[in-house]
């Protein structure tokens, strides 16, 4: 990996060498998940060869399903709005150095939470409706993503445990709620809470068929990261995720920091629910336990837990996704194809973090001087 | 479970005996799986992975081959695989244990699901349960005290583990790796092998759990097989606090509460049923917040687990 021959360092090169440099320290960050990202594909289309499927007939395939043409695209763009909001609730715990993987839970409830608000305000206007909705299910979500962070601070119990039993719990209790006290009678073969008023419903975005679940999971994004890299908040909870004890002594308020963001994390993760309720299914019923919970975790860490970088993974993933039906009709392949798909790229992932540092090119103060 | 009904309410602490055993059993070796991992100093959160894909291929080869055994031996063979993967990432600098746990985790979920579509359908020989009740008259109590072969397995191996770790030479090595590796490099120990091969066994015997959940209860292999019981271990071994005695106490508690909701079942209780179904969640959560600390460090706790640290 040495480059020390190419580099300019007479001044003939058209770029100066500190702008080079910079380039080189951020690179690392980009090339590294990519790089990981096409060595994990390239491994599952050894796996598919060897259980005598064509990898290239399968990425055709995801690639015309997922991105091919206007209607996969917005196919796939619908897929992406929880996963945005999944995945934000497993990146904002990291920067604090948790790992939250009980996302899936707060989705449920917080479906769960919109769908009983639908069935027992009945009559309000549409926008107060849906922002009764959200409100409520997103309050739902923090609660129980902020429960883990506030187990975490005040007994230490560790969060990924905790997160993923409160999780089943919530599952539980979701199927409690809709063949319990917000069941609709009237749904007999899939138990769910009665379906949405038309007012209720969150419509699609001008131009595109793509509900405003899209536009909210972006926005939600964009608001994280500026949080995360530009404001104090984000800036001391950062300096918890690199060394609580060094927090401690700053006098920032780690409690508070921790909880707060779970409870923010988990607040998207229930803002998930409820969209998936009020845009795509019309009730909350078993269906909202789809796994977005489990995708956002490995779009989080795809993105290196940036919120930023989680847009183009999420929309990646959503494409992944989009194309299953396609993949097991066509090619015969069970659908549990692109969850194998996911745990290669998952891997790949996690183990191309061993690689960081290691590559000359990436540490210009290793470069020879000129 | 019909039989219960007849003896009224009494049949719901009967039910849950024999629940308790039979719930307890995949509880037993996959939590003495984690303890032996965790005791060396690595953790493993993968096992729910590990379990599924050993339920998957148990019931395959038992299936293909007619012999039950064959099937539990394949589990422990591919959980071995399992935990050699996960114990080989781990030895690599910067990886992270847990995240890599959560990632094979949902890789074995997936392949598990792939490669077992075709086993759903068809049915594969059980594994033999013993019945240690014949001496009584009560149908109920006999079926209560019906015992897997695995069960009386795990008793064994509970003891020999106990054992292991008091008083031989492999036990002590797996302890001074797992208590601080600088001392172990210092004795001329070598901890990443010490740490691999005890992830190989602890995924092997997650392997012989899942087999155990499909050839023997609930007896078949669909993709909702399992229902936490790898990720349930690892808050089981801290509760048990690193000891093998004690975990299979654990695993037996959490059997009963596991048991909780068929036996209400059983005696016609359906209110609230799905709440029941979450008791061990529950109990595992409530016992994680009551015995853990932000002040001290827990007795008994492996120097080198990250998830004390």
């Amino acid at each position: 990996m040495s480059l020390d021959t190419t580099l300019p360092g007479s001044g003939t090169a058209p770029i100066s060498r500190p702008v080079l440099e910079s380039l080189a320290r951020r690179a690392e960050s980009v090339l590294l998940p990519f790089g990981a990202l096409a060595v994990g594909l390239g491994a599952f289309g050894l796996f598919l060869a060897l259980v005598g499927s064509s990898p290239l007939a399968f990425y055709g395939l995801v690639y015309k399903a997922g991105f091919g043409t206007a209607f996969s695209w917005e196919n796939t763009l619908s897929r992406t709005a929880p996963l945005l909001l999944a995945a934000l609730c497993v990146a904002l715990p990291a920067r604090l150095g948790l790992v939250v993987i009980g996302g899936e839970g707060a989705i449920v409830l917080g479906g769960v939470a919109a769908g009983a608000f639908a069935m027992f305000a009945t009559g309000l206007p549409g926008g107060l409706a849906i922002a009764g909705m959200a409100l409520l299910a997103a309050a739902v979500g923090a609660v129980w993503i902020g429960a883990v962070g506030a187990m975490r601070y005040y007994r230490g119990v560790n969060e990924t445990i905790a997160s993923l039993l409160m999780a089943y719990i919530a599952i539980a209790l979701m199927n409690h709620l809709v063949e319990g006290p917000f069941r609709d009678p009237a749904s007999l073969n899939k138990p769910s809470t009665a379906p949405l008023e038309e007012a209720y419903r969150i419509g699609s975005l001008p131009g595109i068929d793509v509900h405003w679940g899209l536009a909210v999971g972006i926005i939600a994004c964009l608001v994280c990261w500026v949080v995360m890299e530009r404001t104090t908040w984000g800036f001391a909870a950062r300096i918890v995720g690199g060394n609580v004890r060094a927090a401690q002594v700053q006098g920032l308020p780690v409690g508070r920091l921790l909880i707060g963001f779970t409870a923010l994390g988990g607040g998207f993760a229930g803002l998930a629910g409820m969209i998936e309720v009020a845009a795509v299914h019309g009730s909350a019923n078993a269906s909202l336990a789809a796994g977005y919970g489990f995708t956002g975790i490995l779009i989080s860490f795809l993105a290196r837990h940036n919120a930023l970088a989680i847009i183009p993974v999420a929309v990646l993933l959503a494409g992944f996704e989009a194309s299953s039906g396609l993949v097991q009709r066509r090619l015969d392949l069970p659908d549990a194809t692109i969850l194998v798909l996911q745990g290669f790229v998952f891997v790949a992932i996690l183990l191309s973090e061993t690689l960081q540092g290691r590559f000359r090119l990436f540490r210009p103060e290793e470069w020879s001087r000129p | 479970m019909t039989a219960a009904t007849e003896i009224g309410i009494w049949g719901v602490p009967l039910a849950m005996l024999g629940g308790a055993i039979r719930v307890s059993t995949p509880f037993i070796f996959v939590s003495l799986g984690e303890c032996l991992t965790e005791r060396s100093g690595r953790i493993n959160l993968g096992l729910e992975g590990t379990l599924v894909f050993g339920a998957m291929s148990g019931y395959a080869i038992a299936y293909e081959t007619g012999s039950a055994w064959a099937g539990v031996g394949a589990a422990a063979l591919a959980g071995m695989g399992f935990g050699l993967l996960h114990g080989w990432i781990c030895k690599l600098p910067r990886v992270n244990d847990i995240a890599i746990g959560i990632a094979l985790m949902l890789l074995g979920m997936g392949l598990a699901f792939f490669f077992g579509k075709p086993y759903i359908q068809p049915v594969a020989p059980d594994l033999p349960a013993l019945s240690l009740g014949w001496w009584l008259d009560s149908p109920q109590l006999q079926a209560a005290l019906k015992v897997n072969v695995l069960f009386l397995a795990g008793i064994a191996l509970t003891l020999a583990m106990a054992w292991m770790f008091r008083s031989t030479r492999i036990g002590l090595q797996i302890r001074v790796v797992g208590d601080s590796t600088d001392a172990a490099r210092a004795m001329g120990l070598n901890p990443n092998r010490v740490r691999l091969w005890s992830t190989a066994a602890g995924g092997a015997l997650a392997g012989v759990a899942g087999a155990y959940l499909s050839l023997y209860y609930p007896g078949s292999w669909n993709e909702g097989i399992a229902s936490g019981q790898g990720l349930m271990a690892v808050a089981l071994v801290i509760f048990a606090r690193w000891n093998p005695v004690n975990c299979f106490w654990a695993a037996l508690l959490f059997g009963s509460a596991g048991a909780l909701g068929p036996a209400l079942q059983s005696v016609g209780v359906t209110q609230g049923y799905y709440l029941f179904y979450a008791a061990p969640y529950v109990l595992t959560l409530g016992l994680l917040v009551a015995t853990s600390s932000t002040t001290r460090a827990m007795t008994g706790a492996p120097g080198e687990l990250s998830i004390t640290k």
